[in-house]
């Protein structure tokens, strides 16, 4: 009797070993093999909070930080703070712990915030100790004095300005205006959301940010583009020789007429015709070179290329490629399809101060740890010839020219050599838009061997009087003091 | 035979061959439970703050000296006792004094340590109290009609006041909130081992034979079948379904451990079966336990965010292998009842798989030195009342511990010694006290028996 019992007692004992089992099995596996698809739940907050529970790395301007970070006391630490948010809105974007980040806060996060692997001391250091790097800094290629003359220059106008080294590509200043601060998103209470409904809402779209997100027809600046295919194409030889071009210039195929805004357009040679920007010569010309040429060699300069990143992606300017002739005639001189960002002209005024050579532009110089070790560099960018050296000669008289005599006398620096090109793009239905002033340009200083910057400005509400409105006279005046802010430095 | 040490007095002449009493192995382990529960506390302090919490050896003399006396105790009422007991039972409310100070630091405005500490020194005093008056279980016996009467009015009590999160198994009393349905396990078990004791045989022997089933006399089997529906009745309308569980899986192990019938165990399984599906269709509150269970990210899906479920693995997912280290997880996301109900998730990612393994193996070790008990004793009721004991422990920690890593539905229960709750701990204590007193009452005759 007492035996069967106990024969009982032993199966109700491995009974409960086995619920015992069932736990252990069961523990094993939520805390083993599905931990990582737990862990990565898009409503687990636990990689939210440690990604704010250390203050964030910062980006640097001219060896200076313009970020920050504020303790917040809250379960989410640490909040983002700019110093100057306006002025680099354009180049730091937000990091918000409501509405994610943008721009460099975004392609750089993992540095800033201190997940980047390579910013552990040892592979496999952090998944062993569970440790978390301390955010990283991210140093930019930005020149202070020249982000805050454009910024100063465009003022409470509706525009936006890129500056770069011909020679190496860095990006010197990234301006866009309106601007806004990103420190009003930083937090996740109502503030920050009043703020972003806010910035949604303003027509002005002062989050947009133009001088990369934003294509503008580039009116008569795309003239240097028609130009240098010209040139390179042997459709002009000589820049003084008379071209064979009528005013007005009736576009082919059609009976819709062309007319300059000035005289003296009739067969004017290349070098007059560039100084007075005629339109209808370098619609001629755009159709003497044909689609083939014009798309290869504005492709040569980075049109039509999707995947610019420096390192946050860049709006693809465009030159269309199915044209026909009336269209190809419109297309040369900045109108029709042709759009570009104002980073994509400083990029072509570039290339010619570079001896036709484009160099990718970036933003990032390097990154670093906290306390400084550098991480990454930006080492050498790709090269391509967007022109023969010879044109890009050339085509460095024909802008210095402009500015000495032309259209763009505003820009010129005393002491200095610089070469521009004016625009007035048309736009809207009917061309009935307030016309886009443009103005691009580079500069060499006396002691300089090289130049050394590209400009490009572009000024959408440029003056209240449709008739005045120039781009030498309302984006001249920008470019010359980011070119004299860097020449200056 | 049976009766053996009932009859036998403590003046015999000092045996040839004694069985070692082992209580220095027991106050050895209880100064590494106190010390380990310390450091523990230190851990939480030092992650938190950066400090050793100023508390800290406040807390270390305080469950120290508690140990202590009930090691004393011990030692002079239950010489022959399992050593691993008591020492068991001091690190798991020790941890769980750890677990609950360090999700106080999370809620400054919701302190629930102190009162916990409060209620540990009751439950270690009513140990005390236990193993001094209580000198044979077998006097329990006697008590059966009484324990099931008391069992009967706890757990009606809750009943009359009002529910508390949609369960009422609830009364408060000056301030302190009771669970009286805690208490009532333990009396229902003393019951269930008392008349099963005595009617075994006609349980096992008696009755119709259906089939290859052999069904007991309608005469023995009613009192306790009503028993049963009653007490599961009362928790229905109380809507705890995990102490109706506990209770139901209670008494199929003992009626199964009594009678030998596994005919009991079939039918046992088959009625929690048709009770689960039924309650789980018509009980909307259980239903949605089931769905969470079945579907744990569903609110997630949903756009609702996680729910509490959801939470608790996202927790224990956290803790990996080795655990974010004490005071350094964020199972406060959880939200309500992270103190009680899902103090395990705290453990389980701040203690990792290794500590949740050994938190599990302290319990096994309990349960199964309380089987170990049942085992060696010769008295009917004494087995079957150290094996009920030894089994509320199992089911209540499979029962909650399953649901809060997802392996079964839901069921609202406290782990026993770690959580939140005044009710649960005195209860625990009491039952580790009676599982003192049996284990020595299982020795001692062992002892007395190599001595004659």
């Amino acid at each position: 009797m007492t035996d069967s019992m106990t024969r009982h007692i032993r199966l109700a004992a491995a009974f409960c070993t086995l619920l015992l089992l069932a736990l252990l099995v069961n523990a094993t596996r939520v805390q083993v093999f599905q931990s990582r698809t737990y862990d990565d739940n898009i409503a687990n907050r636990r990689q939210t909070i440690a990604r704010y529970d250390q203050p964030r790395g910062a980006i640097l301007v001219g060896g200076k930080p313009v970020t920050g970070s504020r303790d917040s006391g809250e379960q989410l630490r640490y909040e983002r703070t700019y110093r100057n948010g306006p002025l680099y809105a354009p180049v730091t974007g937000f990091a918000s712990q409501e509405y994610g980040t943008t721009l460099l806060e975004h392609s750089e996060d993992g540095i800033l915030s201190g997940t980047d692997s390579m910013l552990a001391p040892f592979p496999l250091w952090n998944d062993l100790t569970r440790a978390q790097n301390p955010g990283g800094n991210v140093v930019t290629t930005l020149n202070p004095a020249a982000q805050q003359a454009a910024y100063a220059g465009l003022g409470t106008r509706t525009g936006a300005v890129a500056a770069i080294e011909p020679s190496t590509g860095r990006i010197l200043a990234l301006v866009s205006t309106p601007s806004y601060d990103p420190g009003s998103l930083s937090g996740n209470g109502r503030s920050a959301n009043r703020s972003w409904a806010r910035l949604n809402a303003d027509p002005d779209k002062p989050m947009l940010n133009r001088a990369v997100r934003q294509t503008y027809p580039p009116g008569s600046t795309f003239k240097v583009v028609t130009a240098a295919a010209a040139l390179d194409a042997g459709v002009v030889t000589d820049l003084d020789a008379a071209t064979n071009s009528p005013d007005p210039y009736t576009l082919p195929g059609t009976s819709t007429t062309l007319t300059n805004e000035g005289d003296g357009c009739v067969d004017a040679p290349l070098r007059s015709a560039f100084e007075w920007s005629c339109n209808t010569v370098f619609a001629k010309l755009g159709v003497d070179v044909g689609v083939r040429d014009m798309s290869g060699t504005a492709e040569a300069f980075g049109f039509n290329d999707a995947y610019v990143k420096i390192p946050f992606s860049v709006s693809p300017s465009t030159f269309d490629t199915t044209l026909d002739k009336a269209q190809l005639a419109l297309s040369s001189i900045g109108q029709y399809n042709t759009r570009a960002t104002p980073l994509q002209m400083a990029m072509v005024a570039a290339a010619v101060a570079n001896g036709g050579q484009v160099r990718e532009p970036y933003l990032v110089e390097r990154t670093t740890r906290r306390g400084g070790e550098t991480v990454s560099t930006a080492g050498s960018r790709p090269v391509r010839q967007a022109m023969h050296p010879a044109t890009a000669v050339q085509m460095k008289e024909l802008m210095e020219d402009v500015v000495t005599e032309g259209t763009g006398t505003n820009a010129a620096i005393p002491g200095a050599t610089v070469g521009g090109k004016t625009g007035t793009a048309q736009h809207g239905i009917g061309n009935s838009g307030t016309p886009y002033a443009w103005f691009v340009s580079w500069a060499q200083g006396e002691r300089d061997i090289e130049p050394k910057v590209a400009v490009a400005v572009v000024v959408e509400d440029a003056s209240a009087d449709r008739s005045d409105i120039s781009g030498g006279g309302d984006a001249a005046p920008i470019a010359k003091a980011v070119m004299e802010a860097v020449l200056g430095s | 035979m049976t009766n053996a040490g009932t009859t036998v007095t403590a003046d015999l002449p000092t045996p040839a061959v004694r069985l070692p009493r082992r209580r220095g192995i027991e106050l050895t382990l209880i100064v590494v439970a106190v010390l380990l529960s310390v450091y523990g506390y230190c851990a939480v302090g030092l992650a938190k703050n950066g400090t050793v919490p100023p508390g800290a050896a406040g807390y270390g003399a305080g469950l120290g000296v508690l140990a202590l006396l009930a090691h004393i105790a011990v030692r002079l009422r239950a010489p022959y006792a399992d050593p691993l007991l008591l020492p068991i039972g001091v690190l798991l409310n020790g941890l769980g004094l750890v677990l609950i100070y360090r999700l106080d630091l999370e809620t400054p405005g919701d302190r629930a340590a102190p009162t916990q500490l409060v209620w540990s020194t009751l439950g270690v005093t009513f140990f005390i109290v236990v193993v001094v008056a209580l000198r044979d279980h077998r006097v329990l016996q006697r008590y059966a009609y009484v324990c099931v009467a008391a069992a009967l009015v706890l757990l009606t009590l809750p009943v009359l006041f009002p529910a508390v999160n949609g369960a009422r198994i609830w009364i408060r009393i000056a301030g302190f909130s009771i669970q009286p349905g805690e208490f009532a396990k333990v009396l229902l078990a003393v019951f269930f081992a008392a008349y099963l004791a005595a009617n075994r045989n006609a349980l096992a022997y008696a009755g119709r034979r259906v089939w290859r089933l052999q069904l007991p006399t309608g005469r023995v089997l009613g009192p306790i079948v009503a028993i049963w529906l009653l007490s599961v009745g009362v928790l229905i309308l109380e809507r705890d379904l995990g102490t109706s569980l506990l209770f139901f899986g209670l008494f199929v192990t003992l009626l199964y451990v009594a009678t030998g019938r596994t005919g009991w165990f079939a039918v046992g399984l088959l009625l929690a079966a048709l009770g689960a599906v039924a309650v789980g269709r018509l009980e909307p509150h259980v239903h949605s336990r089931v769905l969470d269970w079945l579907h744990p990210f569903a609110s997630i899906d949903a756009g609702h965010g996680p729910n509490q479920l959801a939470q608790s693995l996202f927790a224990f997912a956290a803790g990996g292998m080795l655990g974010t280290g004490l005071g350094l997880g964020h199972s406060i996301l959880i939200g309500f009842a992270a103190k009680s109900d899902f103090i395990l998730a705290t453990a389980g990612e701040e203690l990792g798989l290794a500590g949740l393994s050994a938190i599990f193996i302290l319990y096994g070790l309990l349960v199964e030195r309380g089987y170990r008990a049942g085992l060696a004793l010769r008295d009917p009721f004494g087995r079957l009342l150290a094996v009920g004991l030894a089994s509320i422990v199992a089911l209540q920690v499979f029962v909650i511990a399953g649901g809060v890593t997802g392996l079964i539905p839901l069921t609202g229960m406290a782990m026993p010694f770690l959580a939140q709750g005044g009710s649960s701990v005195v209860t625990n204590w009491a039952i580790v006290a009676l599982l003192i007193r049996l284990s020595d009452s299982a020795r001692r005759q062992y002892d007395i028996e190599v001595a004659a």
